[in-house]
């Protein structure tokens, strides 16, 4: 016999279909408007495998440094008593609500030539930031990095803190605690949080236009590509729309499974 | 900024642009009657910024009751957005390839008539920290330059004037409007622009131009065109009529603009 | 080793200060009610709290001294401790957590897995190293968890109510066991617990702690014979009647008198075991010199007995064989009248 209380209760049915048609119905135009015929000569124009392949060498190496950074920064977030946490907390996560763009804009402001730092960089070391790879480096992360302090820092307080006392008895330092007993508890929420990163970094457009400009090889990402490939031909576009999309797509089933099965949780901490 | 009013119009629905600041017209009447009403969308070309901006006021002081709206982006991108159905009374583009892709869709009321045109310009810094003295320049991979993308008419002028100089540009950017690319100059984050000797003027004293041989060859060409399924007609070739009329001239030759078939 | 503690600790609302001292090898029991602060002062002995004033040494050395500006940090402290809910790491197999003490001084990690395996054995868990310790019974985790804290061969070892989560069969078998342990262990050990039987069961000495000060100290039979507290008496089944003895009869301090064999003067506490007490429907006529007239507000069966609450003049609690309770048709509002034998009244100095 099933079980009366399977199923999903009427009034919350029609907003979640609405929900799931106005999620996934864009992805199936893109689909449905794709220019099969024209699909593999679009795919293998020249430019294409170069933006794919800098944006996900920029994506992955922006999310590397956001877990070096932003790791150390959770735990500082959520575990230390030092007053002026909140504060803190708050200007992390600005380039959450941050448009991109304005982003760009400051770095350019402090990185750039004429920047409070860049400009110390140029003069002493003759080195420029925008228009480099680095510099699309330094957009994604800037926008991307608060996704995953927010979601570890989160994984952090729901995290048991009395294996950190146990851990202390047992004759571990604070430094070998950290290393052997809370990043292991809290790996589920760190993976779910570097997924998140990932993938915002993957389609960040603003940021990188205005800091990195547009360059192709060196600066054109995939979202570059797509936005002026849609100037001049639109099939064009669609078609690196789906490349991008069947990449992110693939890339966030796979990780899901694999590492956030048992602690999908993790995502909503 | 302009990008963010360009990004939007990535889903194809017409924006609201700005008129820049500029210097209003010197007081003559307008060759149009008062009576026109409703709102006027003009697409233009973003090198057209300033002086579409002043021509747009000069005509809604005749017209009280006119609004004029308008989207200044690159021409590639206008066009296709024209194209992909964006409703629109007027469009002028920076060259003829681009008002060609909207011709070629059906999408004029009439033939388009040539209005101004404009050169290339090298857009420098104040006190050009790069040395730049002439086209040769944006072969010089150890300085930062801007150029257009080669889809934006300023950008197919650029590869033009570089392939009759013979010059191996090594830009570091490619920029999708020629504004953009002139804001970069401005902010001192390039040592050299290849922008419209219109944007060398507009932006007074914080760049300077060089001027260069080449720019005649590739000498680009600005029609402008009434839509066909303009929802304001009547308004729309008021402001053509403007554009062509000798106080619109004057207005873009102030503005550097070459007369048409100079 | 040896442990002299003076620890002064303010949380909250509780103000803790305790004197105590463990000679070398002995067991010392910390007995008290919820909230008495016996967690925190294992805590401040840990090294997880750091006491507002006072001063923890161990065999001389001090580990806690805040006036002289001394902290010997936990990871320092050469002690093992068993948590109340055993806290295993969840993301290592249960040798592992054991081997856990060996590799965070160094050991290298096959020669802390042999020791951690030796361990496991030892605690009766042979064989079950390779689980998960959610796949591990609460007696199993328990077991675990002593030989966490064991396998570092530390100096003292801290037990926080090692038994209170466990169910009570479970206790009884792990009890048994932790009692071996500790005997054959050869450092001093502090065992905190609200559980007098435990105390009983497993320590050389007691402590009892109340409301963050120490109440008494002595040996199990000692405190549970003389209790000074009524917390102590009720754990242990004791009336205790407080009172000033005056010749052969003790004048309580709620009113009433009670008859004692022995002559007694001053302030004193009158204590009479439950088993001492008869109960009857109607005022009885014979020897016992003490009878009173009682209301019964609470049973509680245990086994073949029910233990009986008793209101009045003179409170008091009462063992009745389940039968006679059904016999004579008890039940809580019942009128009684209670009688104990003057030789059956214990009397001690308060």
């Amino acid at each position: 016999m099933r079980n009366r209380r399977s199923g999903v209760p009427a009034p919350l049915l029609i907003p979640a279909s609405l929900g799931v048609a106005f999620l996934v119905l864009p992805l199936v135009g893109l689909l449905v408007r794709a220019p099969w015929g024209t699909l593999w000569s679009q795919l293998t124009a020249p430019g294409v495998g170069e933006a794919l392949r800098l944006s996900l060498v920029c994506a992955t190496a922006a999310t590397l440094i956001s877990l070096v950074l932003g790791v150390p920064l959770a735990w500082v977030l959520a575990r230390s008593r030092a007053r002026g946490r909140s504060v803190l907390r708050a200007l992390v996560t600005v380039p959450l609500v941050l448009p991109p763009v304005v982003g760009g804009v400051a770095l350019f402001l402090v990185l750039g030539r004429q920047g409070i730092i860049g400009r110390w960089l140029y003069d002493v070391a003759g080195i420029t930031i925008p228009f480099t790879t680095p510099a699309v480096v330094i957009a994604e992360t800037f926008v991307a990095m608060p996704f995953l302090v927010i979601t570890v820092e989160g994984a952090l307080r729901a995290a048991d803190a009395r294996f950190e006392d146990v851990a202390a008895t047992l004759g571990a330092d604070r430094w070998t605690t950290f290393r052997r007993v809370t990043l292991p508890l809290v790996a589920p929420g760190i993976a779910a949080g570097s997924v998140l990163c990932w993938a915002r970094a993957l389609g960040e457009f603003g940021a990188t236009i205005t800091f990195a400009g547009n360059f192709p090889g060196t600066t054109q990402t995939m979202p570059l590509a797509v936005y002026l490939a849609l100037q001049r031909d639109p099939e064009a576009a669609i078609v690196l729309s789906l490349v991008l999309m069947a990449v992110s797509l693939g890339t966030l089933l796979l990780l899901r499974d694999r590492w956030l099965g048992r602690a999908g949780a993790g995502m909503a901490a | 900024m302009k990008r963010l009013a360009v990004l939007a119009a990535a889903a194809l629905l017409a924006l609201t642009g700005c008129g820049a600041s500029g210097s209003a017209a010197s007081g003559s009447t307008s060759s149009s009657g008062g009576g026109l009403s409703g709102t006027l969308t003009v697409f233009a070309a973003a090198s057209l910024t300033d002086v579409f901006g002043q021509l747009g006021r000069q005509l809604t002081k005749d017209n009280p009751g006119l609004d004029v709206r308008f989207n200044f982006a690159g021409s590639s991108g206008l066009a296709t957005q024209l194209t992909q159905g964006a409703p629109a009374d007027v469009f002028a583009s920076a060259n003829t390839t681009q008002m060609k892709v909207v011709t070629d869709a059906g999408l004029q009321a009439a033939d388009p008539a040539v209005f101004a045109q404009n050169v290339l310009e090298i857009a420098v810094p104040k006190g050009n920290p790069g040395h730049v003295t002439g086209l040769a320049d944006f072969g010089n991979a150890s300085l930062t330059l801007a150029v257009c993308a080669p889809d934006v008419p300023c950008g197919a002028a650029a590869k033009q004037v570089f392939a009759a100089a013979g010059v191996q540009a090594k830009p570091d950017t490619e920029e999708e409007d020629v504004k953009a690319a002139l804001t970069k100059v401005q902010l001192g984050e390039v040592d050299a622009a290849l922008v419209y000797a219109t944007d060398v003027q507009a932006a007074g004293a914080k760049v300077q131009g060089i001027p260069f041989p080449e720019a005649e060859k590739a000498v680009n060409t600005y029609p402008i065109c009434v839509l066909k399924a303009a929802p304001n007609a009547a308004a729309a070739r008021a402001f053509v009529a403007l554009v062509r009329s000798a106080d619109g001239q004057a207005a873009l030759k102030a503005a550097g603009f070459r007369a048409p078939g100079a | 080793m040896s442990l002299a503690a003076a620890v002064r600790v303010r949380r909250g609302a509780l103000d803790l200060d305790v004197d105590l001292g463990i000679a070398d090898g002995e067991v010392l029991a910390v007995l008290g009610p919820n909230g008495a602060g016996k967690s925190t002062l294992l805590r401040v002995v840990a090294g997880l709290l750091c006491p507002d004033a006072g001063r923890v040494a161990v065999d001389g050395a001090v580990w806690d001294d805040p006036a002289g500006g001394v902290r010997v940090p936990p990871h320092e402290r050469a002690l093992g401790v068993v948590f109340q809910d055993a806290l295993l790491f969840p993301h290592l197999s249960v040798l592992d957590n054991v081997a856990f003490g060996l590799r965070t001084r160094g050991v290298r990690r096959p020669v802390a897995r042999q020791a951690a395996g030796r361990w496991l054995a030892r605690v009766g868990l042979e064989g079950l190293g390779d689980r998960r310790p959610d796949e591990l019974s609460g007696g199993q985790a328990q077991r675990a968890a002593l030989a966490r804290a064991l396998v570092g061969d530390p100096a003292l070892l801290l037990l926080d109510e090692p038994l209170s989560a466990l169910d009570a069969r479970t206790r009884l078998t792990v009890r048994a066991e932790l009692r071996r342990h500790l005997a054959e262990f050869a450092g001093s050990t502090v065992l905190v617990t609200h559980d007098p039987v435990d105390a009983m069961a497993l320590a050389d000495r007691v402590v009892v702690v109340e409301d963050g000060g120490v109440v008494q100290a002595g040996t199990p039979l000692e405190v549970s014979r003389a209790p000074r507290t009524d917390y102590v008496a009720r754990l242990v089944g004791l009336s205790l009647l407080p009172g000033t003895g005056a010749g052969t009869s003790v004048r309580l301090d709620g009113g009433g008198e009670v008859a004692v064999a022995e002559e007694t003067s001053g302030p004193v506490f009158a204590a009479v075991r439950p088993e001492s007490v008869a109960l009857y429907l109607s005022r009885p006529d014979g020897s016992p010199r003490n009878v009173w007239p009682a209301r019964l507000v609470g049973a509680t069966p245990h086994g073949a007995t029910v233990r009986c609450e008793l209101a009045g003049e003179v409170p008091l609690v009462a063992d009745v064989t389940a039968t006679s309770f059904a016999e004579l048709g008890l039940a809580p509002g019942s009128e009684v009248w209670a009688s104990v034998k003057a030789s059956e009244v214990t009397v001690y100095a308060r």
